[in-house]
């Protein structure tokens, strides 16, 4: 069976969501500590939301240096599938695997919503089995979530096809071209801020089609990467 | 006992939502003199003995690889609180 490392860090909050997430999507989530800088031969990892270290000196900034994480970027060079999830977005900025950062966001506030997204880009690792331009309704719960980049980098970013989720109808954060997340040059390593661990399983879900809850428009994260692993 | 400081700040041309917050709070409190505000962080890095060039450099190296994020922030000053 296919194994998914999910990563807990001091402060992180959503790694038994991201577990349930693989689980539910046909794969087995293997926990992965900080501390110890071993990756128990996963097929891809998830860095789950959160606020490890609590955001002290920039979020994801602690993070980036523990023992796990060089791990991760080395495999993450050799082609291992890599989604970072809101906070864990942030430590792949910070662990320079994906460009750019993020900031506050533009009005201050925490935001908690559910959140429509366009896929932009469907090749990547985390999004093959969803299609170009589909619309999505995850989650989105941040208070660091303005991404922020050079208007040289936004440029490749856009001209490479590495915008991978842009937000609809509502920029909710103040992002840099309504960017919600972005891939690595491969497509083996995305984040994004919104959450798509939580929209996996009716009942527990956002808003969906067949009714109050019934969302699970998340489950296609992980079960692409179980697809791009196994095809 | 020495002591380092580094600032670090919000780059120009990055929106600083928080120093706008607290530019948009003066006002209100009656300090209606200042046009504008960014807020940085300031560390202050401790040492057993006196701060040498080493220590300056070794905090400058510090402050650009940790202290900072070069996507977002500079470092605008290193230097010794001769105060401390």
């Amino acid at each position: 069976m296919t194994r998914v490392g999910v990563v807990t860090f001091p402060g992180t909050l959503d790694d038994r969501d991201a577990a349930r997430a693989v689980r539910l999507a046909g794969a087995e989530p293997v926990a992965l500590w900080h501390g110890e800088a071993d990756l128990k031969g996963v097929d891809g990892v998830v860095l789950p939301g959160g606020f490890s270290y609590g955001d002290y000196l920039r979020a994801g900034a602690i993070s980036r240096f523990a023992p796990v994480m060089g791990e991760i970027v080395e495999a993450a060079g050799k082609g291992l599938p890599v989604l970072g999830i809101c906070n864990g977005f942030q430590v792949l900025t910070e662990a320079h695997l994906l460009p750019g950062s993020m900031i506050k966001n533009d009005h201050l506030h925490f935001v908690c919503r559910e959140q429509v997204l366009s896929v932009e880009n469907a090749d990547t690792a985390w999004t093959r089995d969803y299609s170009a331009g589909q619309h999505i309704t995850v989650p989105l719960k941040n208070q660091d979530g303005q991404y922020v980049a050079d208007e040289a980098t936004l440029d490749e970013l856009e001209g490479e096809g590495r915008v991978v989720f842009r937000y609809v109808g509502w920029n909710p954060n103040g992002s840099r071209r309504d960017i919600a997340g972005i891939s690595n040059a491969a497509g083996n390593v995305v984040g994004l801020m919104p959450h798509p661990e939580h929209a996996v399983e009716a009942g527990f879900g956002p808003d969906g089609v067949n009714g109050p809850r019934t969302g699970t428009d998340g489950l296609g994260f992980f079960t692409s990467v179980l697809q791009s692993l196994v095809g | 006992m020495g002591r380092v400081v580094v600032d670090v700040m919000p780059k120009p041309e990055i929106l600083d939502p928080q120093g706008k917050a607290v530019a948009g709070a003066l006002p209100r409190l009656g300090f209606g003199q200042f046009a504008s505000v960014r807020q940085g962080k300031r560390f202050e890095l401790e040492v057993d003995g006196p701060v040498t060039e080493e220590l300056l450099a070794a905090a400058r190296a510090a402050g650009e690889q940790v202290l900072s994020n070069p996507v977002i922030e500079d470092v605008v000053a290193v230097y010794e609180d001769t105060q401390a």
